[in-house]
């Protein structure tokens, strides 16, 4: 069943021996959106081998504020245990508040730090929606102004008890500390990016969460740098199609070209840094990449429900700055599998093809696997090695099994992949 | 001839003019003697231009350090009479191909890299010889004399002189060994190399002297059916540039008001953003219509006989040159051979690095160490590791971004920003109809602009005509249409930039970031090579011969798939014409693309191109063989991005029984 249309229906319905679930039927694989898993999970029972495609609180990684109180706690928890110097590897995360409730902590930060750029963005939302930048604190005192405006207004709209309400000062306050006011978080925009022909630009990586207890993650070889389509400078503070490289507020551009895409593929990008800055410190920039994918799980890894029903795809928003530093933007839940070109189509179908054949509800493949189609097996409970068996004891020089940006010859792999399996299945 | 800036705010009429039209003969044509482009000014008359050797320099001799101007730029001796291209043995193909086959040892590089003096002196491969007609020894001498001459006029030139006037301070030059000691001085410190880099450059781009009785036009194309085709096709350009010019009633160039130049400078980095009206501007040409001119080119002293027969082509294009079979093409590639260790192959994710990449990586390193252009050649012919591409390329063309070469930049730079061309609107429209519609290479817009609008300015450009078929047009003051003294080639190039022109530059955009750099990268490939595959001539590196070539390739080794083609009316060229003329850029995965040009730059020849076109339909024989139209042949070819160059281009030229 999939409540979803686009590439998701197309893969699922293309599967040989699938079907598609009609309305109230029982079904085995579902791939819903979030929404549907807050009504329904909890009262939805679940056979042994049924499999969905989000983790009941999923949440706690894919909201900013979330995201971050848990990665400040897993960095308190690391300097604790490990370490500052393990500590340190999280700091792959710019300075970030959650508004309001952080609003005096933020104004302290605020006003050690004069004259650089924040950013807010809305917790909930995405695709770009809400998001903003300023520099000064009154700004931010106008959006808390509009903020209480919209909210009033909104009470309006809901009952005409509002007309007496509003004269009542008190009362008003009161209510609306009821009623959910959206949260935003406060985050230190990162003025120097990565810029490539005067363009400001994002990746976009999958990361594929089969389980949490124990931690396993497997990485996409593929995944697509997003281009501004405007030039990148800090003194158009509110055109915000300069500094946002999400597609979708890039379609809204009064100059966008659907024809020109504005993406590369990671191997284009990974290519053109190494051209640029050699081999080693490429390596050291996607290094830094994974180590932002695993730390990340890890600061979540006790929080979310496991559930063997579940796994998730996650879209990692990762920016890389002058220093070739990566800095973690966000994580979509849901990411965006809507292609944009047939090239993007392309993608999107073979990252949801061999997430299926990792989720394996067929059942062909042993769970011994390191590599299947263009997901490599970065985390099992611990690192996963390049060299040797899945288990095997690793030597002295360890490499890790990423291939981001690499060739991705998924076809081969996964014909050899099925062609053993069945081998060992007959033997 | 005046100084350009002199002219553009009296050029109110908008025509031009090339030689011929207005009744002079070409021959008298300034650009044909071998000088001609160095007696023009530099941007804007400037004599302080630094790349544009200045005309006026003097050949500082007598200065108190007697002979050494001369002595200096001779520095290299002539090789042993008896042997006058020993040297280039090392080169050859001999103690790579006695190897026993199956072992890929790594390249006796060491053997290039400490013996580049020998390198220096390989003999350039050329068009139809002219130095056939002269014994070796005198060719030679030719040779020498003019690069002598060259480099007198060049930075280098005065750079080696003010070192070994420093030098003299040093205590270990001493006075009874004056010449040898400063000979060695400059052998240690590194500029021995400059200058051996600087004299194998111009080995590579000049071509061998003609004879000296020759008409000096011999140097530009021998041939005089091609040099007329070449100035008729010319003619049809300019009535068409004219024509748009007088539809519009745009001149051809116009000061900018200063308004206008300040608003140009403050969006210099993001040009791309500008949005101006072009709808009315169109291409001057496409290759499509190149390819028509050339169909329709014929050898006046050739019967080519009505009937097709076994025995003449069968191909579009019917002129008779002399290319190259397998077994020949064998043999200059024969680095790209099977038992050749190649990026591109050997580099897979299948094969483990310790295999080759490492050590090549190694080797790569080794020879951008000792700053040798040869060795770099040498080198690249079995491809570049991405992350030594930028450095190896600058290597080989001899390419340095001094500060003089910034400088020379930003002159050009303030050129395009005080005056408007009628051919900017031009790049600007090939830009947006192009690299902007790239999926690759729309990141670089800009870049592209700060490139090509410089590059239209760039007198220094104009030198290459000496060795090019085509002539750069001209364009009068306003009543003195046919003046010599009033002429001003126009665009101050000489190169009217066509659809497509702008994808010669995209790929370089992923090597250089510098603008500058990226400028003058590109200018070093465009008179190297890039202007051959858009103008008329006889080279074997000319578009004709690659036509030719394609198709005899082809029409020999995949006689029925050849035959098929053209029977449904798709002949093979009218598919791969564009690809060549295009270097593939733009068809090719980027990667691809650069480890395809890197081998340009290793032979110093475009014949790869044809080779790979050939390849390419090979690859899709199969089902070329069930289309049955022109659109369904194209079709199948007409997504290139996945294909992999160097398996083709080795299975094609090694596995294939032939």
């Amino acid at each position: 069943k999939c409540g979803l249309a686009g590439p998701v229906l197309d893969v699922l319905s293309r599967r040989p021996g699938w079907q598609q679930a009609k309305d109230e039927e029982e079904w085995d694989f579902l791939w819903c959106d979030v929404s549907w898993l807050r009504e329904n999970f909890d009262h939805t029972y679940m056979e042994e081998h049924v499999r969905i495609c989000h983790f009941r609180n999923h949440y706690e990684l894919s909201r900013k504020n979330y995201l971050v109180k848990n990665l400040k706690r897993f960095r308190k928890q690391l300097e604790r245990e490990a370490g500052k110097l393990e500590a340190a590897k999280c700091d792959f995360f710019p300075k970030t508040f959650e508004m309001p409730s952080e609003y005096h902590l933020f104004v302290e930060e605020f006003r050690k730090k004069p004259g650089i750029t924040w950013i807010m963005k809305p917790v909930g939302r995405s695709q770009g929606k809400g998001i903003f930048l300023f520099r000064k604190l009154k700004d931010i005192i106008d959006w808390k102004k509009v903020r209480k405006t919209m909210v009033e207004k909104q009470f309006l709209e809901r009952g005409n008890c509002m007309l007496f309400l509003s004269q009542d000062g008190v009362r008003a306050d009161e209510q609306k500390d009821e009623t959910q006011i959206e949260t935003y978080v406060a985050q230190q925009y990162i003025e120097n990016p990565y810029l490539i022909g005067g363009r400001k630009f994002d990746l976009r990586v999958y990361v594929l969460v089969t389980s949490y207890i124990p931690l396993k993650a497997w990485l996409y070889r593929d995944g697509f740098a997003r281009f501004s389509n405007t030039r990148f400078t800090l003194n158009s503070i509110d055109d915000h199609y300069v500094h946002l490289t999400n597609v979708a507020v890039q379609k809204t551009a009064p100059d966008y070209d659907p024809e020109k895409g504005c993406k590369w593929m990671i191997q284009q990008l990974r290519q053109y840094l190494t051209a640029k800055h050699g081999a080693g410190s490429v390596e050291v920039l996607f290094a830094d990449m994974d180590n932002i994918f695993i730390k990340s799980l890890q600061s979540v890894q006790k929080v979310i429900i496991s559930d063997k029903h579940c796994f998730e795809l996650y879209g990692y928003d990762i920016l890389i700055d002058r220093d070739l530093k990566p800095w973690l933007l966000e994580v979509n839940a849901s990411p965006s599998l809507v292609a944009s070109s047939q090239e993007d189509y392309e993608l999107k179908c073979h990252l949801l093809e061999d997430t299926l054949h990792i989720v394996d509800m067929e059942g062909r493949l042993t769970g011994k696997e390191k590599r299947v189609g263009g997901f490599d097996l970065i985390w099992n409970d611990g690192p996963v090695s390049r060299e040797g068996n899945l288990g095997a004891p690793v030597n002295g020089n360890f490499i890790a099994n990423t291939h981001l940006g690499c060739y991705n010859d998924r076809k081969q792999q996964l014909k050899q992949l099925f062609r053993t399996l069945s081998a060992q299945q007959t033997a | 001839m005046l100084p350009f800036s002199f002219l553009v705010g009296y050029i109110g009429q908008n025509h031009l003019g090339n030689g011929s039209s207005v009744g002079f003969s070409p021959e008298l044509c300034l650009n044909c003697s071998p000088r001609a482009g160095r007696s023009l000014p530099g941007p804007r008359g400037e004599a302080a231009a630094p790349g544009a050797a200045c005309p006026a320099a003097p050949h500082e001799q007598g200065t108190g350090y007697p002979c050494w101007g001369a002595r200096g730029a001779q520095c290299p001796p002539p090789p042993p009479k008896k042997k006058p291209f020993g040297a280039s043995e090392l080169f050859s193909q001999e103690p790579f191909s006695t190897r026993p086959p199956g072992r890929r040892p790594p390249r006796s590089l060491r053997c290039l890299v400490t013996s580049p003096r020998a390198a220096v002196w390989r003999p350039k491969r050329s068009g139809p010889v002219p130095g056939a007609m002269l014994d070796p020894d005198s060719g030679l001498s030719l040779t020498i004399a003019r690069i002598v001459r060259r480099l007198q006029g060049s930075s280098l030139h005065s750079q080696l002189e003010r070192q070994a006037r420093v030098s003299l301070h040093k205590p270990e030059i001493k006075l009874e060994s004056l010449k040898e000691d400063i000979k060695d001085f400059l052998k240690t410190s590194g500029w021995e190399k400059k200058l051996q880099n600087a004299v194998y450059s111009e080995l590579n781009v000049f071509p061998s002297p003609c004879h000296p009785a020759a008409p000096p036009e011999h140097m530009k194309e021998p041939l005089a059916y091609m040099r007329k085709a070449q100035g008729s096709w010319e003619k049809r350009i300019l009535k068409s540039l004219n024509s748009m010019c007088t539809e519009l009633s745009i001149p051809l160039a116009q000061k900018r008001p200063a308004s206008e130049q300040k608003e140009l400078l403050n969006k210099w980095n993001e040009m791309g953003t500008d949005e101006p009206d072009l709808s009315l501007f169109r291409p001057v040409y496409a290759p499509k219509d190149f390819l028509e001119v050339l169909m329709n080119l014929r050898n006046p002293n050739y019967e080519n006989g009505e009937q097709p027969s076994f025995r003449n082509h069968l191909g579009l294009i019917q002129v008779p040159l002399k290319v190259k079979d397998i077994p020949e093409l064998k043999e200059d590639f024969s680095e790209l051979g099977l038992n050749t260790g190649q990026l591109g192959i050997d580099d897979s994710a299948q094969v483990p690095p310790e295999f080759f990449e490492n050590e090549h990586v190694r080797v790569g390193q080794k020879v951008l160490a000792e700053q040798d252009s040869a060795a770099a050649q040498q080198y690249v012919r079995q491809g570049c590791p991405t992350a030594l591409r930028a450095d190896l390329w600058a290597l080989i063309l001899n390419i340095s971004n001094q500060p003089e070469d910034i400088l020379y930049y930003e002159q050009l730079k303030s050129n395009v920003i005080q005056y408007d061309l009628l051919v900017d609107s031009l790049i600007y429209k090939d830009v947006k109809l192009t690299a902007s519609n790239d999926d690759y290479y729309f990141v670089f817009e800009d870049y592209l602009y700060q490139v090509l609008l410089c590059f239209s300015r760039d007198t220094s450009v104009l030198e290459h005509f000496t060795y090019s078929s085509a002539t750069p047009p001209k364009s009068y003051i306003r009543g003195k249409l046919g003046i010599e003294e009033y002429a001003v080639f126009y665009p101050p190039n000489g190169v009217i930039p066509f659809h497509g022109f702008s994808m010669y530059v995209a790929p370089l955009c992923f090597l250089y970031h510098e603008p500058s750099k990226l400028y003058q990268i590109f200018r070093e490939m465009y008179v190297r090579f890039f202007f051959r595959l858009h103008s008329i001539s006889s080279h074997p590196s000319g578009i004709v011969s690659l036509c030719l070539l394609f198709e005899t390739l082809l029409q020999t080794h995949l006689p029925q798939l050849f035959y098929h083609l053209r029977e449904i009316g798709a002949q093979p060229l009218r598919i791969s014409f564009k690809w060549m003329v295009r270097a593939f850029s733009g068809y090719l995965a980027t990667d691809q693309l650069l480890l395809l040009w890197d081998r340009i730059l290793g032979y110093n020849s475009l014949e790869i191109l044809a080779v790979l076109a050939a390849a390419v339909f090979a690859f899709r024989a199969v089902n070329l063989m069930e289309v049955t139209s022109l659109a369904a042949a194209e079709a199948v070819l007409a997504d290139l991005s996945t294909l992999k160059v160097m398996p083709l281009l080795q299975i094609f030229l090694f596995a294939t029984v032939t």
